[in-house]
């Protein structure tokens, strides 16, 4: 399933040292620390998966341990957008009206099988993958996810951030939607992300 | 009269013995039907269609323009009082008559009864019923689910639009046999539409003006409303 529209690869090798001054690289180095050990979620939960989310950030498991122990249920105080849950159509300009609100540094970990491709709901309400909406920087697969897969997700944005250079030009560059669609990625990439996959190849089998 | 279909009136319940048990070993159909199918066929005589008892619970055929009536007279019946409308809905089978079938729960909680009504529409009949808005408030909203799903007006109501999909919302009526799964529109045309519906339309200032908490709004938004202000597209 390869898109038609393939992004630009541009690949780099990490070699801070090589390149950057040591003063810029320990202030990086700083700068992401403390942004990766106090990530502020915004939970945007609409299904079961939420309920696992609640686990995590419950006494077992604990997601405080990451920096992660306020909720931040204000989109304006978050970091990082927790989409937990199948996304409507419906909710589509919920979701990306709150991604919109939320200042940048910002990232998003979709959870779950529903969030990240729509899952087993491949019918007329359900959004195909949030990123369809609002770009995603972590899938986490499951449905649900257990606590310990949202806790790796979550190590994963970490180490995400812990990477990113302030030296990167395009690192905080808000993405605009086209003004024409309101979309970010192009309709053909859209339904070509949407085909019907797996065990939902088999619900047309009626001819409806 | 079977026992259980004995009136439990206030005052009596408390005298009666044994407490009522779930009813077991229901027959799968012709068990005992509910008395007030034949109240209805004494009352309304033509307009009254076939009864069917399947798991003790009765079905009652009525003609769809009488329905407000033999709603309102079975909720105002001293007899009968079926308080509590607990759903309507619409099935649509695949039958190239009669597809469309409206439902109607009713319940009388005085005379534990359960009663369900139906309404045959035929093809290229207007999918049009009455509203028993006038009688159950709780109709309110499973009517507007059930033009949503199935685009049946009810005639009378008064706020008759979608609930589950956005007003803007134009592929059709998702529960209709016709409707493929994944809806008319290509994913892309159908994020498109989506991302472009207001989601603050729902929450209109029409709505507000006229709602029960418009005295506990705050004091800009009732500025606001009063001042002329709207919202909705």
């Amino acid at each position: 399933m390869g898109l038609t529209a393939s992004p630009v690869v541009q690949t780099t090798t990490y070699d801070p040292p090589a390149q950057e001054s040591w003063i810029a690289t320990r202030l990086d180095f700083l700068v992401n620390a403390a942004r990766a050990y106090s990530l502020w979620p915004m939970p945007f939960g609409t299904a079961c998966c939420a309920i696992e989310f609640m686990a995590t950030a419950a006494s077992r498991f604990d997601i405080a341990r990451f920096g992660m122990e306020r909720m931040s249920f204000s989109p304006r105080q978050a970091d990082v957008l927790i989409c937990a849950g199948r996304v409507p159509f419906k909710l589509a300009p919920v979701l990306r009206r709150i991604w919109l609100q939320m200042p940048q540094p910002k990232w998003c970990i979709s959870m779950g099988a529903c969030a990240s491709s729509g899952g087993m709901f491949d019918n007329y309400a359900v959004v195909q993958g949030i990123d369809t909406i609002i770009p995603v920087d972590v899938y986490v697969p499951g449905c649900p996810p257990r606590p310990e897969g949202l806790m790796y997700g979550i190590m994963m944005l970490q180490e995400k951030v812990k990477r990113e250079r302030l030296s990167d030009g395009d690192l905080r560059h808000e993405m605009e939607p086209d003004p024409a669609s309101g979309l970010y990625i192009p309709p053909p990439a859209i339904d070509e992300l949407s085909e019907p996959f797996g065990n939902s190849v088999h619900q047309t089998r009626s001819g409806l | 009269m079977s026992d259980q279909f004995q009136p439990v009136l206030p005052g009596a319940a408390a005298t009666r013995e044994p407490a009522p048990a779930t009813p077991r070993d229901i027959a799968y159909r012709d068990g005992a039907a509910n008395p007030s199918a034949d109240a209805l066929r004494a009352q309304f005589g033509a307009a009254i269609g076939r009864t069917e008892v399947i798991w003790g619970e009765t079905t009652v055929y009525v003609e769809g323009a009488r329905l407000a009536d033999i709603v309102r007279w079975l909720h105002d019946d001293p007899a009968q009082r079926y308080d509590y409308l607990s759903d309507v809905t619409a099935v649509e089978y695949r039958d190239p008559e009669l597809p469309l079938q409206v439902v109607w729960h009713l319940r009388s909680l005085p005379f534990r009864r359960f009663l369900r009504l139906k309404v045959e529409i035929g093809t290229g009949a207007p999918l049009e019923v009455p509203s028993v808005w006038g009688i159950y408030r709780s109709a309110d909203w499973f009517e507007r689910e059930c033009y949503d799903m199935f685009g049946i007006r009810f005639t009378g109501h008064p706020d008759l639009r979608r609930i589950l999909m956005w007003e803007q919302y134009h592929e059709g009526y998702p529960l209709r046999k016709d409707f493929p799964l994944r809806g008319r529109f290509s994913r892309s045309e159908q994020l498109r539409q989506a991302l472009a519906a207001n989601p603050e339309a729902r929450y209109s200032m029409e709505e507000l003006s006229i709602a029960d908490a418009f005295e506990d709004l705050p004091d800009d938004v009732v500025r606001r409303i009063t001042g002329g202000e709207r919202t909705g597209e």
